[in-house]
């Protein structure tokens, strides 16, 4: 194991260095000459916002892309590297943001699957057992991966990047589906072993954490670095200017006002998964009122999508008034009827739910906006109309699209994210529920999106957003509610409730989120 | 060393609307090559097969004779496959078309009825076929059992049943015992005397126009292409699944239906075992070949029945198999894929240095 102690060696010679890596597809340029150190023992973070060329260039360094100019330098000598396997061999590992695991194999299996063929599978179990020992990543091999949490799961793909005794490990967003409670629990591993020698790339939006555990920064800002930092010396606005390149104002909350009338009601809501390993709302109770901004806050894989599904109509209930809209029964019905009774719905995911990325903005108008007039006239679709409203979504949205009307596909995550928002938005809806509003999208985009959900709920709608994203969820919410199990808790003001509390909550603890 | 595909930044208009004559000029050269490998003569093959059927009147009548029932079939097939719905039993609707809207024609044989048996006829046909497909699509909206299997295996109950009626009740009692129906008093109208161009080869171009507006200008076309490209988008948009699934195979059964009476009242004038070649097969190479948008499946019928027509001409001409006919027209499937691939891939040799 190459897992020595290393003390002082992070002022050393760079375990990995990249010298001038452009990454060209085909007339966009990703990565424009990037110079990039990472000593061993460090935890290096590399920050950006989307679009910025991040994942490209940790493609390039774990071997999945190769880059048009420049070379990779492996303590000192150039290696090319034209896999995976590649990478894995000089001793660089990665987890990814995306698990890939097989819900119905257990811990173990999961670990099996993943090794070279080369390694013994010989007392795999008191291996994981030992590696979790050394670095806090408690796991029960033979466990059923679907019996577990996110923050499980993630145990496992480090314990599989581990077990292979890695000397750089990249991490991609590796706090997005954590609790607060679990993310700590990650620093805590992270540290043990960064101790060990072992470097870490670390990749993020969230500034806060970059703060808190990495020795050193480097920001890309599209395709090029334009600054590298102690983070631990510079401040959270500092660094954000960084990556958006102008200082980003904070989100202005309206003054405290008193909720109106409840627009939108939930009464014993009850929905059985979709599929097996899908997650049953039981017995769901909710008020959702006039003029503010309700925050489901919890873990992914809680039940926010099945909950999403209910309060939309994509998926009807057989009690008419389990869902309830401005004192409308609407549960038997389905989403067109919902959004006829004035209200409008924003998935979680951008491509492919919200929107279809094979097709222009303009058709994406009539996918949500067809049901509620203007865009379809006695079952003839009126393109120009949906134009019109594509272009005034995109100026009021600020979306950057480049040429006129183009494939949703093409625009980045923002942009995307901001023409489905404001595609509800701008029809002034009565009640919005929105999943994951801003999940992985830039600072500038989230603040633009915040904003607007804002200043709906000023305007007398009623707002309700699903967020992973706790900071979101303080920043925006009257009241907060936590889900867990398909279970939501007792709602609480959002200026009362602590970070603390809500998290415990959202691991399943009980009791009130208020502070104590 | 190893290829990769890579997805290019923005593969041209001009190219994807050129790529299907590349492949038309791809495969006649594989073609050539094959013909040559027969011992037979390239050029003289590509006479017999792409130049004097464009060059004689029959054969372009013949053509078109042809053309007719894959385009109706292939445009029928493009709502399903657009959608992501893989039914593959065309030829089987095809079939009960065929028989449903004999039923008219045989009953009213003889009786002197007027000409209303022959649109009544056709809306029958329509009908059958609309029933039989939607026995795959019932089955798949309410077991989830695949529709592929379903459909396909459905022709061969179409087939038996067409089989069994013409030997065994709705045979012609003074047809010599052969398997056939009495020939039909109500038949499409010829547009010219002394050729084979009936009335129904009309009904073709009308079809892919009206499948292009409901695609382009409709609601329900609009959610037809949702569904295929995101069925997560469809839902999210408010089109029910289910409800897509059984439009989608309607559609496609009654215009394979259609196709069915069509060929049955305008060509044959009859019921017998074979009333089509394999047109339900074939038309799944046209839809393909026309990248399922109506004005290029138009191109991919018209191309296949040239290919139909050619290979007959080599058979008598040169004794080339008909087998060959059938090869030919796999490779420029092939081809056609291919080309599509290459407009929207680049391929890169990626050598296997070790680091």
């Amino acid at each position: 194991m190459a897992m020595k102690r290393l003390d002082g060696e992070r002022t050393g010679a760079p375990l990995i260095g990249l010298r001038g890596i452009v990454k060209r597809f085909g007339s966009t340029v990703a990565n424009n000459r990037i110079d990039l150190d990472i000593r061993a023992g460090e935890i290096h973070a590399l920050l950006g916002e989307n679009g910025a060329g991040k994942s490209t260039l940790v493609k390039i360094i774990d071997g999945l892309l190769q880059p048009t100019e420049g070379m990779i330098l492996w303590q000192g000598r150039e290696v090319i590297l034209n896999s995976p396997e590649d990478a894995a061999a000089l001793g660089i590992g990665m987890v990814s943001q995306h698990f890939s695991l097989f819900d119905n194999l257990t811990v173990a299996e999961n670990i099996a699957v993943a090794l070279p063929p080369s390694e013994p599978l010989t007392k795999l179990n008191e291996r994981i057992a030992a590696i979790g020992a050394r670095y806090g990543l408690a796991l029960e091999p033979s466990r059923p991966v679907w019996s577990l949490s996110a923050g499980e799961r993630q145990r496992i793909e480090i314990v599989r990047a581990l077990l292979r005794e890695p000397r750089l490990l990249i991490l991609d967003e590796p706090t997005s589906v954590l609790t607060p409670q679990e993310a700590e629990r990650l620093f805590v591993t992270l540290e043990a072993l960064a101790a060990s020698g072992c470097a870490l790339l670390y990749i993020t939006h969230r500034l806060e954490e970059v703060r808190h555990l990495c020795h050193r920064a480097t920001v890309l800002r599209l395709g090029r670095v334009v600054g590298s930092c102690n983070p631990r010396e510079e401040s959270v606005q500092r660094l954000a200017a960084l990556m958006v390149g102008s200082e980003i104002e904070d989100i202005r909350p309206v003054a405290a006002h008193t909720p109106g009338p409840v627009r939108m009601q939930l009464s014993g809501l009850n929905l059985a998964p979709a599929d097996p390993h899908g997650m049953a709302l039981r017995n769901l109770f909710l008020e959702l009122r006039a003029g503010e901004i309700l925050g489901i806050a919890g873990v992914a894989g809680n039940g926010q999508s099945e909950l999403f599904a209910a309060l939309s109509g994509e998926r009807v209930v057989a009690d008419a008034g389990a869902v309830v809209i401005d004192g409308i029964p609407v549960g038997r019905h389905g989403i067109d009827w919902r959004r006829r009774c004035n209200a409008a719905f924003v998935p979680e995911e951008r491509n492919g739910h919200a929107a279809v990325p094979r097709m222009t903005l303009s058709e994406n108008v009539i996918l949500s906006r067809h049901a509620t007039g203007g865009v379809v006239n006695r079952g003839l679709v009126d393109v120009e109309a949906a134009k019109a409203v594509a272009d005034e979504i995109v100026t009021a949205f600020d979306v950057r699209r480049g040429r006129n009307d183009p494939l949703a596909g093409i625009l980045s995550g923002g942009n995307l994210q901001k023409f489905v928002v404001g595609r509800e938005i701008l029809r002034e809806p009565g009640v919005l529920v929105v999943n994951q509003p801003t999940w992985g999208v830039d600072a500038g985009a989230s603040l633009t999106i915040r904003q607007a959900l804002i200043g709906l709920a000023a305007r007398g709608a009623a707002v309700l957003v699903i967020s992973q994203d706790l900071d979101e969820i303080f920043a925006i919410s009257d009241r907060i509610v936590v889900i867990h199990g398909g279970e939501l808790s007792e709602p609480v003001a959002a200026r009362q409730a602590t970070r603390e509390a809500v998290g415990l909550l959202m691991a399943g603890g009980k009791g009130q989120p208020h502070a104590a | 060393m190893r290829l990769e595909l890579v997805p290019r930044a923005d593969p041209g208009a001009k190219a994807r609307a050129l790529a299907p004559l590349f492949a038309l000029l791809a495969a006649v050269l594989i073609g050539g090559v094959i013909v040559a490998l027969m011992g037979r003569s390239p050029t003289a093959a590509f006479n017999v097969y792409f130049v004097q059927p464009l060059t004689q009147g029959w054969a372009l009548q013949e053509i078109a004779v042809k053309a007719t029932p894959l385009l109706i079939i292939a445009i029928g097939l493009s709502f399903c496959y657009r959608a992501n719905l893989w039914n593959i039993g065309a030829e089987g609707q095809f079939i009960v078309g065929a028989l449903a809207g004999s039923i008219l024609p045989l009953v009213t044989h003889g009786t002197g009825a007027g000409i209303w048996v022959v649109p009544a006829a056709i809306l029958m046909g329509i009908v059958g076929g609309i029933l039989f497909a939607l026995i795959p699509a019932g089955l798949r909206v309410v077991f989830g059992v695949s529709e592929i299997l379903t459909s396909l295996m459905l022709v061969y109950v179409a087939e038996l049943t067409l089989d069994y009626l013409v030997r065994g009740p709705w045979r012609d009692p003074k047809g010599f015992n052969f398997p056939q129906t009495v020939s039909f008093d109500a038949t499409l109208p010829y547009l010219a005397s002394g050729g084979r161009l009936h009335a129904g080869i009309l009904l073709a171009p009308l079809v892919a126009v009206a499948a292009w507006f409901v695609l382009k200008h409709t609601l329900f076309g609009f959610g037809v292409r949702v569904a295929g490209e995101a069925p997560k988008a469809a839902r999210f948009a408010g089109f029910r699944p289910d409800r897509l699934v059984l439009a989608a195979f309607a559609i496609s059964g009654g215009l394979a239906g259609l196709a069915g009476i069509l060929e049955v009242l305008g060509q044959i004038g009859q019921l017998k075992p074979g009333i089509s070649p394999g047109y339900g097969f074939t038309a799944i190479t046209v839809a393909f070949l026309g990248r399922l948008s109506p004005a290029g499946m138009v191109f991919g019928a018209l191309v296949m029945a040239l290919t139909v027509i050619g290979g007959e001409n080599a058979q008598i001409a040169l004794k080339l198999p008909l087998d060959l006919t059938r090869v030919f027209q796999g490779v420029l499937l092939m081809c056609v894929l291919a080309a599509d691939a290459l407009v929207t891939y680049e391929v890169r040799l990626v050598t296997e240095a070790r680091a």
